[in-house]
């Protein structure tokens, strides 16, 4: 078993509510923080934690904090993305459902370490249930002293709100969740100014996924040091990690960064391996990332033994690996059409644009067009180059990253299964059936494109 | 969404809409939560409680509501309204069964949860029944991939869905006959 350092308590019985949480240790992080520390000193053990964040982009959260701009006379602000819309992720809204307080408490601490006046956390419009428990949450945290002013006699005054969002996932993107928060539609912003400068009402501000927030409170109270030792090299702590798709235990699970990728699939402690039939593809951490097949994922180009942590899963770059991510974590059996689930992701981006920036507004409809007509057996072999060179367009020409993050699961697919979209397109009558594969798995014609 | 433009509905032949006390009081409590003169702050969360006020759709004259408690100009709330999946900008059934169809929930069935609740309400996603009672659309992902394939409907969601379960639900729904809202405690 892993050590558990966000999800120790998590089936205790009453730990929703701040008794129970309190029972278990909660809010020590506060006393200690705002007792006996100084907020400089939280900054520098999150420093040396090394906790990187964990929305998706792995930025070390200690750096970001330290880029916060303090202007005398200017109120700061701790914002919580607690958007999570990327496919296959829903880690933040488990925790936020069983263990709320935790981002309450993560929240209190890391707003001590900033030096903010108030903090929000936005949560994705779809999950109004949970918005719902946390502010329940929030009013305990009031009720007993926790949040307010003057919190235990230490002269820090912190208030905490939640807002909630109405069904986008480009505002998981800090600069169109701020646009989002100050009630305009989600247009990701230009950068620079970053948010540490100029955020919310134009104010220095701190944006930071739910699961970042909450290793805050293990950090403060077992220090950074402690919390490095688990993991490997730069990829510290634990991660969440949200497991989908044809896997026998869906599920969300803690994993110590650094087991290894067949520990996680196929032990049973974690996803306990493929259903029923083989493993054929893995999309490792969201929609997003490069989605690789099956034994890459395994073990990289090189042979190595692939393991879970940022390092290692990008290890062989795009061409052969793929991204920790969000940790959102699913897994296909040969059943499964690659092209299939392209097009898929293909629509969800185009749904998603935010329609500023013409490459990814147009880029991400061709896109779709095209990988609908191969995957209904209407495509030419053509399609497959233009789709390459569509995406190649989109990616690094965009304000916010929703470009790329349209781009690469296209790139990723044909780099790996281009043989798949060429079997669409020689054989348009078998794949009518939209279960093509289920009945008879695809066999590779052609030695798969990285070796 | 950006990439798909959607119309804002005229006025013709919407009721008229005016909010309940309770709602104006939570709008209050919610406007509380922002800086003075950032109250645009409260728009989206506004526009979710003027939605579950209007039979789960924003009308003109529902959103002309919102653009007055806030003080905002009409387009500052239209232009919003338009650009979130979650608001409504036409009727919809007094059940919004919203099917997730994004690859993780394609992987684990979704396809065909769709098929089976079009079979059974006769109906295409995007449309609703002639009695007003459901209405089907497939949406992107909904955080529950865990749990696919699943359909959200109001402030529920209903996960694991198999064609039993959808049966199931459907039933309970038509015994029951009363609207979910997102907003919904």
């Amino acid at each position: 078993m892993g050590r558990k350092l966000l999800f120790e308590h998590i089936t205790k019985p009453g730990i929703q509510g701040l008794e129970g949480y309190r029972a278990n240790g909660g809010y020590r992080s506060v006393e200690k923080a705002l007792k006996t520390m100084s907020p400089e000193a939280v900054v520098e053990e999150v420093k040396k934690s090394g906790l990187r964040g964990r929305g998706g982009a792995g930025f070390p959260t200690g750096m970001k904090w330290s880029f916060l701009a303090k202007p005398p006379g200017v109120p700061r602000h701790i914002v919580c993305n607690a958007d999570e819309s990327e496919p296959g992720t829903f880690k933040d809204r488990y925790l936020m459902e069983r263990i709320p307080h935790l981002l309450v408490e993560g929240m209190i601490t890391s707003g001590f370490a900033l030096g903010a006046e108030s903090g929000y956390i936005y949560i994705r419009g779809e999950y109004f249930y949970v918005h719902r428990i946390l502010e329940r949450a929030i009013a305990e945290a009031y009720a007993a002293g926790w949040l307010g002013k003057n919190i235990l006699g230490s002269g820090f005054d912190f208030d905490l709100h939640m807002h909630i969002g109405a069904g986008a996932y480009i505002c998981g993107e800090e600069t169109a969740l701020l646009e989002s928060l100050e009630g305009k539609r989600g247009n990701p912003r230009i950068k620079p100014p970053f948010p540490a400068v100029k955020g919310l009402y134009d104010r220095p501000t701190v944006v930071n996924n739910v699961e970042t927030i909450a290793a805050v409170v293990p950090i403060v109270n077992d220090g950074g040091e402690e919390y490095a030792k688990i993991g490997v090299g730069k990829s510290t702590g634990t991660k969440l990690i949200s497991a989908g798709g044809n896997i026998k235990r869906p599920g969300v699970y803690e994993i110590e960064l650094g087991i290894t990728c067949d520990e996680f699939l196929n032990s049973d402690e974690y996803c306990g391996g493929i259903e029923g039939r083989a493993l054929k593809a893995v999309v490792p951490g969201g929609s997003s990332v490069p989605i690789i097949p099956g034994e890459l994922f395994l073990k990289t180009a090189a042979g190595e033994t692939r393991l879970m942590t940022y390092e290692s899963l990008s290890d062989g770059g795009f061409a052969t690996g793929s991204m920790l991510g969000s940790g959102g974590f699913y897994a296909y059996n040969d059943a499964q059409c690659i092209v299939r689930s392209t097009w898929n992701h293909a629509r969800f981006y185009h749904h998603e644009s935010c329609g500023q920036c013409s490459p990814c507004r147009e880029g991400t409809g061709w896109m779709e067009k095209l990988l609908h007509r191969i995957e209904n057996g209407h495509g030419h072999m053509e399609d497959i180059d233009l789709l390459w060179d569509i995406q190649r367009r989109i990616e690094g020409n965009t304000i916010c990253p929703l470009g790329d993050a349209a781009a690469w699961p296209v790139a990723s697919a044909i780099r790996h299964f281009r043989d798949e979209f060429e079997y669409h397109v020689k054989y348009p009558t078998k794949v009518k059936d939209p279960d093509h594969f289920a009945k008879e798995p695809f066999k590779r014609e052609l030695k798969a494109s990285y070796a | 969404m950006g990439a798909t433009i959607k119309a804002v509905t005229t006025r013709e032949g919407t009721k008229p809409f005016a909010f309940s006390e309770a709602a104006l009081a939570e709008c209050r409590s919610i406007i509380a939560r922002y800086p003075a003169e950032r109250s645009k702050s409260a728009l989206i969360p506004i526009l979710h409680i003027a939605q579950s006020e209007n039979d789960g759709w924003l009308s003109v004259n529902a959103m002309d509501a919102v653009a007055q408690v806030l003080g905002l100009k009409h387009i500052e709330v239209y232009e919003v309204a338009s650009f979130y999946s979650m608001f409504n900008l036409h009727p919809v059934g007094t059940y919004h069964l919203e099917v997730c169809q994004t690859s993780p929930c394609m992987i684990r069935g979704s396809e065909k949860i769709v098929g089976h609740l079009s079979k059974k309400l006769g109906i295409q996603p995007g449309e609703t029944t002639k009695d007003g009672m459901f209405t089907l659309k497939t949406v992107e992902c909904l955080g529950s991939c865990g749990s696919a394939p699943m359909l959200q409907c109001g402030a529920k969601y209903y996960e694991d869905l198999t064609p039993e379960k959808v049966d199931a639900m459907l039933d309970a729904m038509r015994a029951e006959n009363k609207r979910q809202t997102y907003t919904d405690r």
